[in-house]
């Protein structure tokens, strides 16, 4: 194939089409650069907020108030991080944190993991009828009030567990594992009961310790989410120290944007003074421990959702 | 309830009790239940805990909904009192403030997917364009990152930028502006909420993007710039038509939870200064059940919501299999 300008009298031999490729043209090189430039931007305005935080958590109150803390810090101190590191009450939330994440996660792995492989066996009767019992909920849920209704009932208010079972199964994560056990070849698990292995033999000695990047990846998304998370707590919680460290925050940020009057059970009045390091630092001392992971944990929430994308 | 699909597969027996040893026992042809569940009782058992979850958590609430249209006590039954048919649907249909939080709650959700749904398909392109490797995986690595933040902290981060001391009152400062109190005024609400979402979601929204992206025969595109294509009508006749599927099974996804939109960052963010802009269907009907404890009023508004969301997915799903030949189920 030739194009019509090659065939044009009066130029030199015609090239070969390969040539074309050989050396970018003018304009996709001036493409290129300004992608670059528009990339670099969406790096500078993701960051530029996480950065100013940080400086803002090193920088005296009066600097703050003065407005000249943007990405460095003013009148450097780490007065703040004492001062916040001393509250017993940030400690004692940030403990019901670590505890919560941990609880729930492994309560939702178990339930996930069981349900999951269940789906997997196509052979199996009933099957569509499981998986539809799981997806609708994905469209259509009880609503706030009635969940908020049972909850309370159950007399879940103020224990652990209102924020552990009403969440104990995300059907998203449900699909991925499912997705993975169904990619796993058959003829393991076959061999494994002709060898005499009951059904959670075979589930607990051949398809887990097979499918441990699956679960280590269910496991972040789960710890994340509920490490994250601060609305059922909210909603059910009704001592601070029972709160989480999502909570704490939030009602230090209910006093600046003045929205503290909605919770009952806080001292709202006492957020209102809160100095902008001190929220400054609350969040860096959050976030932490979920930066100091992101590098590691950033590929397995990628093919997570690969993986749920696949049959999701 | 027994399908003709669901015939005995021949090999799948790996539940079978192997100490009757013989093999020579003819199957059946079809799966009774009974059979089934004697087959596979294990497998059945593992699903025992996760129906209970399913059943008390998802489905009970679901049936809680009848309080809608009865009349509820706090500490009273679960199911409400007495029927009161549809007085409450009757109540917050006179209720201006329901169509306030209504028109609200179309017009947030409106602006965010206008804007959360192809910034993520623009970025996707852009970083597919770049060819060196480790300038594309920096720019991801980054832009994941929000995706990761507890919406507590984004809105704390927020009210730190926008503070009257912030980084973004600063840069009016230098320009002669006098200071804005962002949070405090009904008329910056949407921008805020719209710029927010976009800065949360266009990163992590590429990963599906950049996976379609690959799958795109490469043949394509040396058949379009044979043809005379350039870049642009590349990627216009070429690529967009490739990540078709993912752009529709996303935005199907987007309209779903249209209706549920942002509760949890809108009720960080607004305060009574903001309603009017700010208030939608589930942070009102939040303050009217839980906060002043009108639950059955609120679950009327709240089955309302439900059905309209219901019904968007529905025929968002119908639509693109009719029109795109892509959709969820």
């Amino acid at each position: 194939m030739v194009t019509i300008s090659e065939l044009r009298p009066g130029r030199k031999a015609p090239t070969p089409p390969t040539r074309i490729r050989i050396k970018p043209s003018r304009g996709y090189r001036v493409f290129q650069a300004v992608n670059a430039v528009i990339l670099i931007g969406v790096v500078v305005v993701t960051l530029y907020p996480f950065v100013n935080i940080l400086a803002q958590s090193f920088s005296s109150e009066s600097a703050i108030r003065q407005g000249t803390v943007n990405l460095i810090p003013h009148g450097f101190n780490l007065t703040t991080y004492k001062t916040v590191m001393k509250d017993s009450m940030f400690w004692r939330n940030y403990r019901n944190t670590v505890e919560y994440t941990v609880v729930a996660t492994l309560i939702s792995m178990v339930l996930t993991t069981c349900y999951a492989y269940v789906l997997s066996k196509h052979q199996l009767k009933g099957r569509g009828v499981l998986i539809g019992i799981a997806v609708f909920t994905m469209f259509f849920n009880g609503g706030l009030i009635p969940n908020y209704v049972l909850v309370s009932q159950l007399g879940l208010r103020n224990t652990i567990w209102a924020i552990v079972l009403p969440n104990a199964i995300n059907v998203f994560n449900l699909l991925v594992m499912k997705a993975f056990f169904e990619s796993l070849p058959s003829e393991l698990e076959e061999a494994a009961a002709v060898d005499g292995l009951t059904t959670y033999g075979i589930l607990w000695r051949i398809v887990l310790p097979l499918s441990k990047a699956v679960i280590a990846t269910m496991i972040l998304f789960y710890a994340v989410s509920f490490w994250n998370s601060w609305f059922s707590a909210f909603l059910y919680m009704d001592r601070s120290e029972l709160f989480p460290v999502t909570v704490y925050l939030r009602n230090l940020i209910a006093g600046a944007t003045g929205a503290g009057g909605m919770n009952e059970g806080t001292s709202s009045d006492t957020a209102l003074q809160v100095a902008a390091n001190v929220q400054a630092v609350t969040v860096v001392l959050t976030v932490i421990p979920i930066l100091t992971l992101y590098p590691f944990i950033q590929k397995y929430f990628v093919s997570g959702v690969m993986l749920g994308a696949v049959k999701g | 309830m027994s399908t003709p699909r669901t015939l005995d597969p021949p090999s799948g027996t790996r539940d079978a009790p192997r100490s009757r040893g013989g093999a020579a026992r003819p199957r059946p042809r079809k799966l009774t239940w009974r059979r089934a569940v004697r087959r596979d009782w294990r497998l059945y058992s593992l699903v025992v805990a996760p129906l209970l979850f399913f059943a008390v958590f998802r489905y009970l609430p679901m049936v809680g909904n009848v309080i809608a249209f009865r009349r509820y006590e706090p500490g009273g039954s679960l199911f409400g009192e007495e029927w009161v048919g549809l007085h409450y649907f009757q109540m917050f249909w006179s209720d201006p403030t329901f169509w306030q939080v209504f028109t609200n709650t179309l017009i947030l959700g409106g602006l965010t997917l206008l804007f959360t749904f192809p910034v993520p398909i623009i970025l996707a392109l852009l970083l597919n364009e770049v060819r060196t490797s480790s300038l594309k995986r920096f720019v991801q690595s980054v832009s994941y990152l929000p995706h990761f933040l507890s919406i507590v902290v984004v809105a704390a981060i927020i009210t730190q930028i926008l503070d009257a001391n912030g980084v973004v009152n600063q840069a009016l400062h230098a320009v002669g502006h006098a200071p804005i109190l962002f949070l405090q005024q009904p008329g910056w609400f949407r921008q805020i909420y719209v710029s927010s979402e976009v800065w949360q979601t266009a990163g992590w929204g590429t990963i599906l993007y950049l996976a379609a992206l690959t799958t795109i025969d490469g043949q394509l595109y040396e058949q379009a710039r044979i043809d005379g294509a350039n870049r642009w009508q590349q990627t216009w006749h070429v690529t967009l038509p490739g990540i078709r599927p993912t752009m529709m099974t996303l935005l199907i996804l987007n309209i779903g939870t249209f209706m549920a939109i942002g509760f949890e960052k809108i009720l960080l963010l607004e305060n009574p200064l903001t309603y009017p802009t700010a208030d939608v269907i589930s942070t009102y009907l939040y303050r009217v059940g839980v906060v002043s404890g009108s639950f059955s009023y609120a679950a009327a508004i709240g089955l309302f919501d439900s059905l309209i969301g219901l019904t968007l997915v529905i025929s968002a799903n119908y639509l693109s299999r009719r029109l795109v030949g892509a959709s969820l189920w």
